[in-house]
């Protein structure tokens, strides 16, 4: 297996950028994704890492070999697509087969290689039947079984989960981490899905209009974002976020409530803004505790029951609606008014005009 | 607003039955939702309630009388469909005013721009009154479909997956929107859906259909929390419910290819299945049971982790990022008051 560099690493189109100059290092063994929306340059990203789309400036190394002009198959990875691009009038066996047999292979070999990822992958039931009988799933099992037979450098996914249905795509993406886990392969991998990528990766690099916005662990991502996109992108609902006026050590929030902030934060609160002045409050929806003496007051704006868990939809203002995660026993007519209080240690600050996050590495 | 009855509404296709003895009673203001994947049969109910097709058995009343002989434009019903049709030329304004322009209505302008106005307010599209819909995103496309929809006060709304075609943050707060709109407003409304999400947090009540049947009809805790038979219990939550061969064994149940023992109920079929929710299967230092972490899905909020015990897998859901490790011994217990049994062909027991 391999470790993947990014030097500068860019793509454009005239003047306009589909990939903004990056830096990525993917160590070897690593499950790295790349998240984002429709657009923000990730399937671009992975298509030059493959060699299918040429960069426009910097340099891909797969360890210490340069291939940035290297022909796709002479990269010696492997590419997992959405649909998953079999052959039709082959069977799952003859398909798994054919890349080492393009490769020239003799059959003895080609024979045990195929029986060690049917073996892994547990598709033994599948192998004499062809693909217009397989499921989304099955499928998918053998579009990754054909990438692994050849034994790659690393392999590069592009939401090989988005067209399946939502009962497959769980069962697959657990599938496909078991898979990493016991092969420990180098895996890029690209998702709009969050739950996909923080459920799967080592690490997530979050993107959004060409540029990188954070690479970090699903934990780091998740509990200190690094700007206002990944805070609203990751999570479902994304961290509810708060404009106000922070001076004095507090934060005057619309609707004439004050928040203290909690003491390690002043400083770096009054680093970012110079003093005072304005600044978004965050915090997760799971921060938010009910509680008579709280701090915020809002009006119930809606209750969702998911089975497990109640989201609650609170009114603060005009517009401004925050989601406060409680037990499903929560439950409020609408209009109900309630005070809730927040973890210190869960609540974050971003600069409006920046967009960045004041108090990261302030934290214990 | 109406309640509507459907009285054992049965459809044929060529070679199918698309709807086989379908009865359920959606109350005057009521949020009832059809749940079931593709093909169940959920739109061809929407679409013979608003009398675009026609049932070949069975009854159709809002409240109570019959709508055999009414013509769809006189069942007043309002339709918003997964595709916003609207007319990309006109204004949002004038495409929340159609509807009223009917000349059947003959509503007087001034009357028009106050329900407009009123309207654009409860969605919160204002600011959008003046725009051509073609410039529009989706979401806000979505609002001013349901806005052209409630502008004209119908006596039901039929909701065909209006929330699909959106991205996901988007379909989230426009699901909010509309269960405070129809909580706020009351009005008698079906919602067809196949995301269970959807079905649980905006619902009433909801109807499980699957292959033109009904199969349950409760509230989202109901179905939640007493799923009729093992394919409820699978469409409804996320992660999915364990489910697990399970046998009677010593005045015990034991699930089958592990050493797991749980209580049995007081008549258990020899052999049964056996069904308990990921947040019901619960870590703790002084667990009743034991395995061993054979994976972890860390999702923010709450991580799934992947319990190996014996020869089978439990997912189990537990709060935050939690820190265990690949192989690491776990004791945990099963909820068990939470327990849900079944008969081997899915009844539940």
């Amino acid at each position: 297996m391999a470790t993947i560099h990014l030097q500068q690493v860019e793509k454009k189109f005239g003047d306009f950028f589909a990939v903004k100059p990056m830096d990525l290092t993917i160590a070897d063994g690593e499950f790295v994704s790349l998240l984002g929306p429709s657009g923000c340059g990730k399937t671009t990203t992975l298509r030059m890492i493959s060699g299918l789309e040429t960069v426009s400036g910097g340099t891909i190394s797969l360890d210490d070999r340069n291939v940035t002009w290297r022909h796709p198959s002479d990269r010696n990875i492997a590419f997992v697509f959405q649909f998953y691009a079999l052959y039709p009038h082959m069977n799952a066996r003859q398909n798994i087969a054919f890349p080492l047999q393009a490769e020239g292979m003799d059959k003895a070999d080609i024979e045990k290689r195929v029986e060690e990822v049917v073996k892994l992958l547990r598709i033994e039931s599948l192998l004499t039947t062809r693909p217009n009988k397989l499921s989304g799933g099955d499928k998918q099992r053998i579009a990754l079984a054909r990438a692994l037979v050849r034994r790659p450098a690393a392999f590069l996914m592009d939401e090989p989960l988005g067209a399946l249905d939502a009962e497959f795509r769980e069962t697959m993406r657990a599938e496909i981490k078991s898979l990493h886990l016991s092969i420990h392969a180098t895996t890029v991998y690209v998702t709009h899905d969050q739950v996909e990528a923080m459920a799967m990766s080592d690490r997530i690099v979050v993107m959004s209009a060409a540029e990188v916005q954070q690479v970090g662990t699903p934990a780091e991502v998740y509990y200190d974002p690094a700007n206002l996109f990944v805070a609203r992108f990751i999570g479902s609902p994304g961290m509810n976020l708060i404009a106000g006026q922070y001076a004095g050590g507090k934060i005057q929030l619309p609707g004439g409530e004050g928040y203290l902030t909690p003491e390690g934060a002043r400083t770096p609160l009054g680093a970012a803004l110079n003093g005072e002045g304005a600044v978004f409050l965050g915090f997760r929806p799971e921060a938010a505790e009910i509680n008579p003496n709280g701090a915020f007051t809002g009006n119930v704006y809606a209750t969702d029951m998911h089975g497990a868990y109640t989201m609650l939809h609170i009114n603060l203002n005009e517009n401004e609606i925050v989601h406060i995660r409680g037990d499903r026993a929560v439950a409020f007519p609408i209009g109900t008014q309630v005070r809730f209080d927040l973890k210190a240690d869960m609540v974050r600050f971003f600069h409006p005009k920046t967009e960045k996050a004041i108090w990261q590495e302030a934290r214990p | 607003m109406s309640s509507v009855d459907l009285q054992g509404i049965t459809k044929d296709f060529p070679g199918l039955r698309a709807l086989d003895d379908v009865t359920f009673t959606i109350k005057d203001g009521e949020f009832f939702v059809l749940l079931g994947p593709t093909g169940a049969g959920k739109t061809t109910t929407l679409r013979i309630i608003a009398g675009l097709t026609k049932q070949d058995a069975g009854a159709l009343l809002f409240d109570g009388v019959s709508m055999e002989h009414t013509t769809p434009a006189d069942r007043d019903v309002a339709f918003v469909f997964q595709q916003y049709s609207l007319y990309p030329t006109m204004t949002v304004y004038d495409n929340l005013a159609f509807p009223l322009r009917s000349p059947l209505r003959k509503v007087p302008e001034a009357d028009i721009r106050k329900k407009v106005d009123e309207t654009a307010q409860k969605l919160r599209i204002t600011h959008l009154l003046d725009r051509k819909t073609a410039k529009l995103s989706g979401g806000e496309m979505q609002r001013v479909s349901i806005g052209r929809a409630i502008v004209r006060e119908p006596r039901v709304f039929l909701m065909d997956e209006p929330l699909s075609n959106l991205d996901a943050k988007l379909r989230e707060s426009l699901r909010v929107e509309l269960q405070h709109l129809q909580k706020t407003q009351g009005n008698t409304t079906l919602f067809v859906t196949h995301d269970q999400i959807e079905a649980l947090t905006l619902a009433d009540r909801i109807a499980v259909v699957n292959e033109g049947r009904v199969i349950q009809i409760g509230t989202p805790i109901d179905i939640y929390d007493r799923p009729a038979t093992t394919f409820v219990a699978t469409l409804v939550g996320t992660p999915r419910i364990n489910l697990f061969n399970a046998a009677r064994d010593n005045g015990t149940i034991v699930i089958g290819n592990s050493g797991l023992h749980i209580p049995s109920l007081s008549a258990t079929p020899a052999e049964l299945l056996l069904g308990i929710r990921p947040e019901d299967v619960r870590p703790t230092p002084d667990g009743q049971f034991t395995g061993r972490v054979g994976l972890t899905e860390p999702l923010g909020v709450e991580t799934i982790l992947h319990i190996q015990s014996g020869g089978q897998t439990l997912l189990s859901l537990v709060p935050g990022m939690a820190q265990f490790k690949l192989n690491d011994t776990i004791r945990f217990n099963l909820a068990e008051d939470r327990l849900h049994y079944f008969d081997m062909e899915g009844k539940r027991l």
